[in-house]
């Protein structure tokens, strides 16, 4: 892996990747295309990046490592990358910042998103709210219905949200809403994606916004252990998290990485979110990738306990990497990521986002069977005070 | 010669009218009638939208038609069949199939091509597969005598209207605003305005659409465009008809536009 520099101009990683949009969107892609590369190659535009992430995220986020669970396991040693303790909760706000200052650069004074479960819609409302922008996110009816309190969230920090009443009322509706209002207000509005995927250069900026995540620990587990783990693991939705995560170590061959989806009921039960293990290459919003999609080419819907991980789609670079066998992928369901939700919070004192649960769940699958002087990465990717009300619901509760 | 080249060819000047509308909406069995009702009325070519779960460049008029066609089932084999049917009683208007790659792409490229000219389909317009993601597809569709047709965006740039017509042929689609389907602020002399400036890089007749609403706005950008083209309004007519007076509708309303740019 000593020259991995994808994507190429037009987009591509492999098959994957490229410009599938409306001829009305061009000209817009084409002009982030050309502002960010010269954000990319600005030592200023860095300079702010990193002092926001560091005074405003309050980065770099510690690894940890979990001796409890690890000892209870009896295998591995699980360490984790905690993103949970970012401003805001989650990874999301790394991705959020850089773009809003790309949109700044850009004089763009209203910004819009699309969100699933809030986490990206609340990290848009804060930096919006930060940089002084208008912002309007884009969120299914039924999602608005599931997730009340990151819509309140999101309205505190001064964000109009929409409701989407449209197709399956979710996240993948969310972002066509989100296109459709950018195609129509192109020239006063950046569209913050809050995923490493869509239209390129979207994967390619939010790849290197999230990278930060495996840049520090590339550093931290040196430090921490003296050498890099065996093994990093990061759920996947859209793939930002993971991403983020893995990028950095792909020169690294001796480092195995794995990408966990939301299997739902199971994969082989047809519900699910895993468009990389169940999955066949298609093309929606904007790129080609991996998606669940029925025999006519339409869209299918998703199931997970976790609405950050119900998207039919993933970023076009994982479907690179697993094509290229660099990464591997694999599902977890509902209950084994339940599981692990509650493992971590008895056992480390920890609530972890039900999304980040899901990588958490592989590695305790995978831990028992590995020595003890092995180490697992887990991407704490967010924290679990959002879903209390989910996993309440689930055993019969309400708050 | 393609049906869309004889077509235009045939009206020598004069403007065409492109009705569009949903193939399975209000439900299957009545598209290919209301597709001769739309001939009745003075249709010059039809653009018959596939539909597709995820209709991103549409407005929710045409989002709406979608999810009808949808719940009945209505697949991309299906809207090809309904074409089918049509030319059993109609050789000559030409049929424009528009709508979102991924089915075809589903399909596969050159089974869709074949398929298509086989079913009696003269071109094929994707909205969301612009030239430069285009090659594969123009060429299957080239190999079988099909037109792919492209849109051009007020925001298009005069290096990309020239690839663009480097891979056009039939018409090109100028949308006539920022927008999606069925908006509606049309700037009339801007978009005069831009379909003159267009001339110099193309040659192929030059249809308009998006925003299109009354008679009143197709006689007016008839003067600058060769095709006035309309689709929300009509699916807005579907929808306040019933199964019996659809057609009936349809052919009145089109046939009111088609006078309006004489």
């Amino acid at each position: 892996m000593d020259h991995y520099d994808l994507p190429d101009a037009a987009g591509h990683f492999g098959l994957h990747g490229g410009v599938y949009v409306a001829e009305t969107l061009m000209a817009a892609l084409d002009e982030l295309q050309t502002e960010y590369a010269r954000a990319k190659a600005d030592p200023a535009f860095w300079e702010e990046y990193h002092y926001e992430l560091a005074h405003y995220v309050g980065r770099p986020s510690p690894v940890y490592h979990a001796r409890r669970w690890s000892e209870a396991l009896g295998g591995a040693q699980i360490w984790l990358k905690r993103e949970d303790l970012n401003h805001t909760g989650a990874h999301k706000i790394n991705n959020a910042i850089g773009q809003a200052l790309l949109a700044r650069r850009m004089g763009k004074k209203r910004v819009i998103a699309e969100t699933g479960a809030g986490q990206h819609g609340v990290a848009t409302a804060t930096v919006a709210a930060r940089y002084g922008m208008e912002c309007v996110v884009y969120m299914g009816a039924e999602d608005i219905k599931r997730q009340a309190s990151n819509v309140f969230r999101m309205k505190l920090l001064g964000a109009t949200v929409v409701p989407v009443e449209s197709g399956s009322k979710t996240l993948k509706d969310a972002l066509n809403e989100a296109m459709r209002d950018w195609v129509t207000n192109v020239d006063s509005t950046f569209y913050i994606l809050g995923t490493a995927a869509g239209p390129h250069p979207y994967p390619m900026l939010v790849r290197d916004f999230v990278s930060v995540i495996g840049n520090e620990a590339k550093v931290q587990m040196p430090e921490a252990i003296g050498r890099q783990p065996d093994v990093v693991v990061a759920c996947v939705g859209g793939g930002s998290n993971a991403i983020g995560m893995f990028y950095p170590y792909i020169p690294l061959e001796g480092v195995r990485l794995v990408g966990v989806e939301a299997g739902g009921d199971g994969v082989e039960t047809g519900r699910h979110a895993a468009p990389l293990s169940a999955g066949r290459v298609g093309v929606l919003h904007g790129f080609k990738s991996y998606l669940m999609q029925d025999a006519n080419g339409q869209i299918i819907e998703t199931h997970s306990v976790s609405a950050g991980l119900d998207y039919p789609g993933v970023g076009p670079e994982h479907s690179y990497l697993k094509d290229i066998g660099r990464a591997e992928y694999t599902a977890i369901t509902d209950d084994e990521a339940l599981a692990a939700f509650h493992d971590c919070c008895h056992l480390e004192g920890i609530i972890p986002a039900l999304e980040s649960s899901h990588a958490l769940a592989w590695a305790a699958k995978a831990a028992p069977d590995m020595d003890k002087d092995q180490v697992i990465l887990v991407n704490l990717s967010g924290r679990g005070d959002k879903d209390i009300n989910t996993v309440a619901g689930l055993v019969g509760m309400t708050l | 010669m393609s049906r869309i080249a004889a077509c235009f060819a045939r009206l020598s000047g004069a403007k065409a009218l492109i009705p569009f509308i949903t193939a399975g909406d209000p439900s299957p069995g009545l598209t290919v009638e209301l597709m001769h009702g739309l001939v009745d009325g003075g249709a010059d070519i039809i653009e018959l939208g596939v539909p597709f779960s995820d209709p991103m460049a549409d407005g929710p008029v045409i989002q709406k038609a979608s999810e009808r066609a949808l719940a009945h089932g209505v697949g991309l084999k299906d809207v090809l069949a309904m074409v089918a049917e049509f030319r059993q009683h109609n050789a000559d208007t030409p049929v424009v199939l528009m709508g979102y790659l991924n089915p075809v792409f589903s399909m596969g490229y050159a089974e869709f091509a074949r398929a298509a000219a086989e079913a009696g389909v003269d071109g094929v317009l994707t909205v969301d597969c612009p030239p430069q993601e285009a090659g594969e597809l123009s060429a299957a569709l080239k190999a079988s005598a099909l037109d792919p047709v492209f849109l051009i965006a007020p925001t298009t740039t005069d290096a990309r209207v020239a690839e663009i017509a480097a891979h056009a042929s039939g018409y090109v689609y100028y949308v006539s605003l920022n927008g999606v389907t069925g908006a509606g602020h049309l700037d009339i002399d801007a978009v005069a305005g831009k379909i003159a400036a267009l001339r110099h890089h193309i040659r192929l007749p030059i249809g308009v659409g998006f925003g299109i609403r009354d008679a009143e706005t197709a006689r007016a950008l008839s003067a600058a465009a060769d095709a006035i083209i309309v689709g929300s309004r009509l699916v807005q007519e579907i929808e306040a008809a019933t199964e019996q007076t659809a057609k009936e509708q349809l052919t009145r309303l089109v046939a009111s536009l088609k006078a309006a740019i004489r």
